[in-house]
């Protein structure tokens, strides 16, 4: 038997704990707007720092684009101007085209090569294997040939303008061509873009042609047939459709890639590292952009 | 001795002549960002003399001469060359007075692709379009010797040593022969003797071609050679002024941590 005094003291503890519950819920009531005041500061700190950060970024972007405008606008407007350095361009025309060649002869027998042996076993199983030389050569002047060679080319010749570009920039050459009375966009941009313009369309008719050849070696693996009949059949189905947006958008594949190379490197910042990141990203927008005009120009040709 | 007597040679006319302002530079101010690089620096470049800048790495040296030949934009002052404002210049201005300017980057900034004939080629074929392969050819050589440099003529910049590079990146500079040159610190990564080599060149070349001088170095051995009159840059602004003997009697603490 609990004595009335434990029962009064229970009460009274009791009570004592309902009062503090009660302060406990007043003060329950003042932390939590403290502590909302808190969460609604920081919470509006990192908005803030979200939106300086996000509007940097949008920021670089816009000056980026503001740049590839400026910079398209000043290589039209050096192209025209009365100083065109011809020997220069043609140094360049030898560097990208000639010395090329080997690379893209062997892209292009290869891409000839294995177009026929791999569409062989399905036209041979519509008894459709005259049709051969005509689908190789079309698929290759259309879309095979200007794609893969330009796609080799941006790895090539974009790679080799961002780096040469900005290495010459990191070792003040640019600056020196420029205090010798020399327009170095004049000298080193228009010149390499007008280079790969002409010669980016010729190495893509090249190998054109030897993937033709190379289409030949590989219809003659497993069947048997000569160099003349094999090119009558392949141009007997080339029409003028054909060649016509193939020539006019590798023209616009070799000033993209040129472009872009030249961009890249003539922009790239001060150090070793940003020649490599120069070089690094020439590559993958020029070879980017390729895949882009070529999807536009597919459109285009399909509307003719 | 031989120093010396160059010096003695040198810096006799340089001090006679009625000094004519080349180059008036005032209330200069450049920043990149936040960073004030350069404020309110006011100076003059007489003919015939070799002003020597001196200054930590950082203290806006190398900007000061990329602004005197308008590669970079300064953000406010003047910078008067010949009595011209460079930087309210057109470009095909600008590209006028920078012919009368030579300006030796740190680097040596040699074509790569190029030889050391085609290096000297380049800006005389622009700069000097009025002369013809003969000439060009013999004053090509001309320059390579005075540099001591004549059999480099079918090299490479990549086959040529610190030292060489730097010679021949002065005869570049000197080939156009312009009025003034700006040297962005010439004895930079080079050897002591090298060094002295390309100072001693420095005051050849001033008294041959009789030009003006801006030496940007930190290099004091190279400044006690060629300085007619130094000034030190400090937090962009122009410190102290004055002729080498002055800087070494100095007791200010910052101009005696130069000169130990």
């Amino acid at each position: 038997m609990k004595s009335i005094q434990t029962k009064i003291k229970e009460r009274f503890r009791t009570r004592c704990q309902t009062i503090a519950f009660k302060d406990y819920h007043k003060m329950k009531i003042k932390i939590p707007v403290a502590k909302a005041k808190e969460i609604a500061r920081v919470h509006a700190l990192k908005l803030s720092e979200n939106t300086i950060a996000k509007t940097e970024i949008a920021n670089n972007y816009l000056t980026d684009f503001a740049d590839v405008i400026l910079f398209i606008v000043r290589f039209i407007k050096e192209t025209f101007s009365r100083k065109f350095e011809a020997k220069e361009f043609f140094r360049q025309c030898f560097s990208i085209g000639y010395k090329s060649l080997p690379l893209i002869s062997v892209t292009g027998f290869i891409m000839g090569f294995v177009l026929t042996i791999q569409s062989r076993p399905s036209l041979v199983r519509f008894g459709a294997d005259t049709l051969l030389p005509g689908m190789v050569a079309v698929s290759l002047i259309r879309e095979m040939g200007p794609v893969i060679t330009a796609l080799i080319c941006a790895g090539k010749i974009a790679s080799g303008m961002g780096a040469e570009l900005g290495s010459m920039k990191v070792t003040e050459q640019i600056e020196a061509m420029e205090v010798s009375s020399t327009h170095p966009m004049r000298f080193l941009v228009v010149t390499r873009v007008w280079a790969a313009t002409f010669m980016i369309p010729l190495l893509i008719l090249y190998a054109d042609g030897l993937g033709i050849i190379g289409s030949w070696f590989g219809a003659n693996i497993k069947g048997d047939v000569s160099l003349v009949l094999f090119f009558s059949q392949a141009f007997s189905h080339i029409g003028f459709i054909d060649l016509l947006p193939a020539v006019v958008k590798s023209f616009f594949f070799g000033s993209v890639i040129g472009l872009v190379g030249c961009y890249k490197g003539y922009n790239a910042g001060r150090g070793t590292e940003s020649v490599g990141k120069a070089a690094n990203s020439a590559v993958v927008l020029a070879s980017l952009l390729v895949l882009i005009v070529d999807m536009i120009a597919v459109q285009i040709t399909d509307m003719l | 001795m031989k120093l010396d007597e160059t010096e003695f040679l040198l810096k006799e006319p340089a001090k006679k002549q009625t000094r004519e302002a080349v180059i008036e530079i005032s209330n200069l101010c450049k920043s990149f960002g936040n960073q004030e690089v350069l404020k309110n620096l006011s100076f003059t470049l007489y003919t015939g003399e070799n002003l020597v800048v001196l200054g930590k790495s950082g203290s806006g040296k190398s900007v000061l001469i990329k602004c005197i030949v308008g590669l970079l934009r300064s953000d406010s002052g003047t910078i008067k060359v010949f009595n011209h404002d460079v930087t309210a210049l057109t470009v095909n201005e600008l590209g006028e007075i920078r012919q009368k300017i030579g300006f030796l980057f740190q680097s040596g900034a040699l074509y790569d692709s190029m030889t050391v004939k085609e290096n000297l080629e380049f800006p005389l074929r622009r700069i000097k379009a009025h002369l013809t392969q003969k000439e060009i050819n013999a004053k090509i050589e001309e320059v390579l010797e005075n540099v001591g440099l004549a059999n480099a003529l079918n090299k490479m910049p990549s086959q040529l040593s610190g030292g060489m590079r730097k010679r021949i990146s002065l005869a570049r500079t000197i080939v156009v022969d312009p009025m003034i040159i700006l040297y962005d610190e010439p004895t930079t990564g080079l050897d002591p003797v090298t060094s002295d080599e390309i100072s001693l060149l420095i005051n050849d070349v001033q008294k041959k071609y009789k030009t003006s001088s801006i030496i940007i170095t930190h290099d004091i051995e190279c400044a006690r050679t060629t300085a007619d009159r130094l000034i030190m840059l400090q937090d962009g602004e122009v410190y102290a002024e004055g002729n080498i003997a002055e800087f070494e009697k100095s007791t200010d603490k910052v101009i005696k941590s130069f000169f130990k």
